[in-house]
C-alpha cells in the first residue's frame, strides 16, 4: 500500500468523530461550567454529524481501506446508526442527573465519544490487530468514565474491578488470537478463514486458541462463566453510566463476536457452536435465577442482562444467516428496552437520591401514570410477553434454534424466559399494586420526557410490525457475510 | 567460534551477573542500577539479532526514562531493607524448587524432537545496508496506519481521563486565596441573629420536664 491509493471514504464517519473530539477538547477547556450545555450540544451535533456522514458513504458492497483493515459494509453501517442513536439518547437522559451529581462535565462528553470511536472501530474492524485495538479504547473510557465519580467509594471500587478484569479478558483475548496467529500466519479475519478452509493450519493449535478467544468474548459480553463484573459494575456504577456501559456496547460486543467467530472462525463453527451452547445455557439459568433474589433494581437488571445474553447467544449458536439476524435484532431491541429501564430509573433520581431498590418503585402508577406505563412495556417486554418487542425478539432467536433442530435448548430457553417472567412481573406489581413510600413530585426535562415516551412506545411498535427492522436486519447479514 | 558467538557469551554473562545482583544486592540503589546494566545487556542482545530500532528504543525509553524514575522513586522512598529481606532463606528451598521445575520444562521443550520447533528458523541474515527503522517505519505508516493511529487516540484518552480523575477540588485540602482573603466583607464572616431577649418560663420549664423523664 501507499499513500497514494490510500482511500480514506469509508471511514469518513470515524475521521470527522476524531477532529470533533479533538476539538470538543480544546473548547471545552474556554467553556465555564455554567455553560457546559454547550459542550453538550457539540457532542450531540457531532454524532448527529457522524450519522449523517455514515448514510452518506454507505456501501451496499462492502469496502475495505487500510490495507484491509477497516471494512464499510451494510451491517457495520445499520449497528453504527444504532449506536449513535443509542449514544445520543444516552446523552439526553443523562443530562439532569450529571447536572445534580458534578458530572456534567468536559470529560463525561468526550470520554463518551471516544468510547463511541472504540465502539465504531470495534464494528468497522476486519484484522485481529484493529478489533483489538477498538476494544480497548471503548474499555478504557468505559473503565475512566465510571471512575470520573472519584468521591464514591462504591464507583472506584467498580471501575477498578472492571478494569482488573477487563486486562485479565483482554489477555485472554490476545492470547487465543496469538495462537491463530501461529496456526494460520495471518491476522486477517479473510485471511485466517481462507487457511482454515484450506487445511493448512495446525487444528489443535487452533482449537486451543479459539477456547481462549471465546472465553475474551464471553467476558466481553457479560455471559456466565465470566460474568461477576457485571452487577458489581451495573450497581456500583453511577446510573448514568451504567447506562452508557449497558447500551451501545453490547451492540458493539455482538458485532465483535460476530466478526471473530463467524467471519474469522467459520470453519470451526462446530468448535464454537457447543462452547456457546453451555455459555448460553449457564448465562439464561444463572441470570434469571439470580435476580430473583436481588432487591436493588440496577443489579437486579445486570443479572438480567447476563441472561439477555444468553438468548442473544442462540441465535449465534444456530450458525445460519438467519440465527445471525434473529441474534442482531435480538441486540437492537436489548438496548432500546436497557435504555428504557435506565432512563426511567436516572429520571426518578434527584439531587440526593438514588432511585435504585425496588422499593423506590413501589406505587409508581400513583406518583405519574405515564411513566408507570413505560416502565411496564419494558418490563413486559424483557420478560417476552407479546405484543412487544422483545417477545419478537426471543420468538425469532428460538426459532433459529429450532430451525437446525436443537430442540432441548429451545425448551431450556423457553423454561428460563418463564423463570425470568418472575421478576419482571414483581417490578409491575411494585409500581401498580404497592403504595408509593415517597410522594414527591418527578421532575423530567422536556426534551427527555419526549425521547423515553418515544423509546417506550418504540418497543410496542416493534412489536406489533417488526417486518421492517428484520428485513434490514436480514439484508445487513446477508450482504456482509457474503461467505455464508 | 566467531567474534559474534564470543560475544554472544560475554553479554550473556553479564545479563545474568547482573539479573542476579538485582535480586541479591543489599542497597535498593545498587539494584536499580544492575538493572539497568541487565537492560543495557539485552540491548547488546537485540543488536546481535540485527534489530537495532529495538535496541536503541530499549536503551532509550526503558534506561533514558522507565528506569530513571524508578531511580528517583526509590531514591525519595524510605526503604527498610532488612524487612524486605526477611524471610529470604525461608522461601528459599520453595522458589529454588519452581525455579528448577521451570528449567525442567524449558530443557524438556527444547530438546523434545516432536515440538515443531524447526519450523521456527532463526532469520536470514540481513544485507549491510538494510535499516530496520525504515523498514518498521514503513509498515507503521502504511500498513498499520490504522492501528498506529489507533494507538494515538488511546493515549490520548489515557491523558484526559488521567486529568479528568485527577484534576478536581479536593475537599480536604487547606490552601487559602490570598485574592479571596483581602476581598472579604464583614457580611462573609459576621451573622446578625435576632432571638428573644427572654424565654418563655412555662414552655422552657416542660422542655426541662420532659427531657428528664425520657
Amino acid at each position: 500500500m501507499n499513500w497514494a491509493d490510500l482511500n480514506l471514504m469509508p471511514a469518513l464517519p470515524e475521521i470527522f468523530m476524531i477532529a470533533a473530539v479533538l476539538v470538543i477538547l480544546m473548547l471545552d477547556l474556554f467553556i465555564s461550567d455554567a455553560k457546559r450545555c454547550i459542550t453538550y450540544g457539540l457532542t450531540l451535533l457531532t454524532i448527529a454529524i457522524c450519522a449523517g456522514l455514515q448514510v452518506y458513504t454507505y456501501a451496499p458492497v462492502p469496502e475495505h481501506t487500510f490495507s484491509g483493515m477497516f471494512v464499510n459494509d451494510a451491517l457495520s453501517a445499520l449497528i453504527k446508526l444504532c449506536m449513535y442513536g443509542a449514544t445520543a439518547v444516552v446523552l439526553v437522559y443523562t443530562r439532569q442527573y450529571n447536572e445534580t451529581r458534578g458530572l456534567f462535565r468536559g470529560e463525561f462528553f468526550t470520554m463518551s465519544l471516544f468510547a463511541l470511536l472504540g465502539m465504531n472501530m470495534m464494528v468497522s474492524a476486519s484484522h485481529f490487530v484493529s478489533l483489538y485495538m477498538g476494544l480497548e479504547l471503548l474499555s478504557l473510557s468505559l473503565y475512566s468514565l465510571i471512575a470520573l465519580q472519584r468521591d464514591s467509594v462504591k464507583a472506584t471500587e467498580a471501575a477498578m474491578k472492571y478494569f482488573v478484569l477487563g486486562a485479565l479478558a483482554s489477555g485472554l483475548l490476545l492470547y487465543g488470537i496469538s495462537m491463530i496467529y501461529g496456526a494460520t500466519g495471518t491476522m486477517e479475519l479473510a485471511g485466517v478463514a481462507k487457511a482454515i478452509k484450506s487445511h493448512n493450519a495446525n487444528g489443535m493449535l487452533l482449537v486451543f486458541g479459539l477456547v481462549f478467544i471465546v472465553a475474551g468474548l464471553c467476558f466481553k459480553l457479560g455471559t456466565v462463566p465470566f460474568h461477576m463484573w457485571v452487577p458489581d459494575v451495573y450497581q456500583g456504577s453511577p446510573t448514568a453510566v451504567t447506562l452508557m456501559v449497558g447500551a451501545a456496547p453490547k451492540l458493539a460486543a455482538f458485532v465483535f463476536v460476530l466478526r471473530i467467530l463467524v467471519q474469522g472462525l467459520d470453519a470451526m463453527v462446530d468448535q464454537w457452536q457447543g462452547m456457546l451452547a453451555l455459555v448460553a445455557v449457564l448465562s439464561m439459568a444463572i441470570g434469571n435465577v439470580t435476580a430473583i433474589a436481588q432487591t436493588n433494581l440496577k443489579r437486579m437488571l445486570a443479572y438480567s442482562t447476563i441472561s439477555h445474553m444468553g438468548f442473544l447467544l442462540l441465535g449465534l449458536i444456530a450458525g445460519t444467516a438467519d440465527g445471525y439476524a434473529s441474534a442482531l435484532f435480538y441486540a437492537i431491541v436489548y438496548v432500546l428496552m436497557s435504555m428504557v429501564s435506565f432512563g426511567i430509573l436516572l429520571g426518578l433520581s434527584r439531587a440526593g437520591f438514588e432511585c435504585e431498590t425496588l422499593d423506590d418503585l413501589k406505587g409508581l402508577n400513583g406518583r405519574n401514570s405515564w411513566y408507570a406505563f413505560l416502565m411496564l412495556l419494558t418490563m413486559f417486554s424483557m420478560a417476552g410477553i407479546p405484543p412487544l418487542a422483545g417477545f419478537y425478539a426471543k420468538l425469532s432467536v428460538i426459532k433459529a434454534i429450532v430451525d437446525i433442530h436443537l430442540y432441548w435448548l429451545a425448551i431450556v430457553a423457553v423454561m428460563m424466559s418463564l423463570i425470568g417472567a418472575f421478576y419482571y412481573l414483581r417490578v409491575v406489581k411494585n409500581i401498580y399494586f404497592d403504595d408509593a413510600q415517597d410522594s414527591s413530585a418527578i421532575v423530567m426535562r422536556a426534551d427527555m420526557k419526549l425521547v423515553l415516551s418515544v423509546n417506550g412506545l418504540a418497543l410496542l411498535v416493534l412489536g406489533v410490525m417488526p417486518e421492517r427492522l428484520v428485513v434490514l436486519c436480514v439484508e445487513a447479514m446477508k450482504h456482509s457475510l457474503s461467505a455464508i | 567460534m566467531d567474534i559474534t558467538t564470543v560475544i554472544f557469551y560475554i553479554l550473556s554473562a553479564v545479563l545474568l551477573f547482573a539479573a542476579v545482583r538485582v535480586v541479591t544486592a543489599k542497597n535498593p540503589v545498587h539494584a536499580v542500577l544492575y538493572l539497568v546494566l541487565a537492560f543495557f545487556t539485552s540491548a547488546g542482545h537485540w543488536l546481535l539479532l540485527q534489530s537495532e530500532f529495538l535496541a536503541i528504543t530499549l536503551v532509550l525509553v526503558y534506561v533514558g526514562a522507565v528506569m530513571v524514575l524508578f531511580l528517583f522513586v526509590v531514591m525519595m522512598l524510605d526503604i527498610n531493607v532488612e524487612k524486605l529481606r526477611e524471610g529470604f532463606w525461608r522461601n528459599l528451598p520453595v522458589a529454588a524448587t519452581v525455579a528448577l521445575i521451570m528449567a525442567f520444562e524449558m530443557v524438556l521443550i527444547l530438546t523434545n524432537q516432536h515440538t515443531g520447533l524447526g519450523e521456527f528458523k532463526a532469520a536470514a541474515p540481513l544485507a549491510a545496508d538494510a535499516s530496520n527503522v525504515k523498514v518498521l517505519g514503513r509498515l507503521l505508516y502504511t500498513t498499520y496506519l490504522l492501528p498506529f493511529e489507533l494507538a494515538a487516540v488511546v493515549l490520548l484518552l489515557a491523558m484526559v481521563a488521567a486529568i479528568g480523575l485527577t484534576m478536581r477540588s479536593r475537599k480536604d485540602t487547606k490552601v487559602v486565596d490570598p485574592a479571596d482573603q483581602v476581598k472579604i466583607r464583614r457580611n462573609d464572616r459576621v451573622r446578625i441573629v435576632k432571638m428573644q431577649a427572654e424565654k418563655n418560663v412555662e414552655a422552657a420549664d416542660a422542655a426541662e420536664s420532659g427531657e428528664q423523664q425520657a
